[in-house]
């Protein structure tokens, strides 16, 4: 009974050691790396689209409101030019686009004049180019740095939120599937 | 030489007293206070260690202008903090509510101080009963030398 005693403290010791570990483990697994930050599950998902009226980024072009974003399943991805990582990611949204995704784009405390530059120069993969020049609808959507992208189906309800550089890996295992079972969903 | 004192002084006062620093009006002293305790009860989203207050990120200032926005439309604490958490989860309280979710990280500190008391109480009540039984089972060499220290003590005095 004494020896069983004395093992407790060590018992407990081994079981959070593995937790922590386990922990750390599959957070850099998911991220991509240990220094990417933590995940913060975002309060929004099931929540309808924010509501917005803000301007094209395109010169002269119509005002956009929510109410635009609805009608099929769709991603939204917040981006900006002074994001680097967004230029990683622009490849992948091109291809998306390409391949007959539906992709709005929200352009993030930026220039716009400097986004209309990126968008000429790189491709514009967006459906609809939303200029979100001051961060208010930012701070609706929670987006707390680009890129950030959401998915949200054809009523306009957010359905997931997926923080960081769009890869091939997290379209085939995160995005594309929840995607395609949106599309699947729409079809009677 | 006082000067240069005094202008160091100012300097370390001026950083020690903001980290960030906007140039928001308030209508009141009253108003202003609570904006910094707003700002230092949120939790930068972005930088995940630090408060609004401190932190100068991007997204720490658009939010210290939201909630000086807030202010302005006299919004109350409550109503502010609820603002951000909607939008940022429950992750941007320093002091997170009282949730179902938040329930062990309220309540594990006091069942580890139980469990820890429980385990203490245990161990001393065993060691008190070990400590009576052996007084109580001596075996018949040891009662005879008991008896002869006391009697040999008795007859010293």
């Amino acid at each position: 009974m004494r020896k069983v005693l004395l093992l407790i403290p060590l018992t407990i010791f081994l079981v959070l050691a593995g937790f922590f570990l386990h922990t750390l483990w599959s957070k850099s697994q998911e991220e991509g790396g240990p220094s990417a930050s933590i995940e913060i599950p975002s309060p929004l998902i099931g929540k309808p689209f924010p509501a917005f009226s803000l301007p094209s980024v395109e010169e002269g072009g119509p005002i956009v409101t929510e109410a635009d974003l609805k009608g099929k399943p769709a991603l939204v991805n917040v981006w900006a030019t002074w994001c680097v990582a967004c230029r990683a990611e622009h490849p992948v949204l091109n291809r998306l686009a390409e391949q007959g995704v539906v992709i709005h784009g929200v352009n993030y405390k930026d220039d716009t004049e400097a986004a209309r530059n990126w968008l000429r120069d790189f491709h514009d993969p967006y459906q609809l180019d939303v200029a979100d020049v001051d961060g208010r609808l930012g701070i609706d959507l929670g987006v707390y740095g680009a890129p950030e992208t959401y998915l949200i189906d054809a009523q306009g309800v957010i359905r997931y939120k997926f923080i960081g550089v769009i890869d091939d890996r997290v379209w085939e295992t995160r995005l594309g599937p929840r995607y395609q079972a949106l599309l699947d969903g729409e079809q009677p | 030489m006082i000067r240069l004192w005094l202008g160091m002084f100012l300097l370390l006062a001026t950083s020690l007293a903001y980290a960030a620093i906007d140039t928001y009006e308030f209508e009141s002293e009253a108003q202003r206070q609570r904006f910094y305790e707003l700002s230092g009860e949120l939790r930068c989203p972005k930088c995940q260690n630090q408060n609004i207050a401190d932190s100068n990120a991007p997204i720490a200032t658009d939010m210290r202008r939201e909630v000086h926005r807030l202010l302005q439309e006299g919004q109350s604490d409550e109503d502010i903090v609820q603002f951000m958490v909607s939008r940022y989860g429950e992750f941007v309280r320093y002091r997170p509510g009282l949730t179902a979710q938040t329930m062990v990280l309220w309540f594990a500190p006091l069942v580890f101080l139980l469990i820890g008391l429980a385990i203490l109480l245990v161990l001393v009540r065993r060691r008190r009963t070990a400590a009576i039984s052996q007084d109580r089972h001596l075996s018949d060499d040891e009662q005879q030398r008991l008896r002869d220290l006391l009697e040999e003590k008795g007859s010293n005095d």
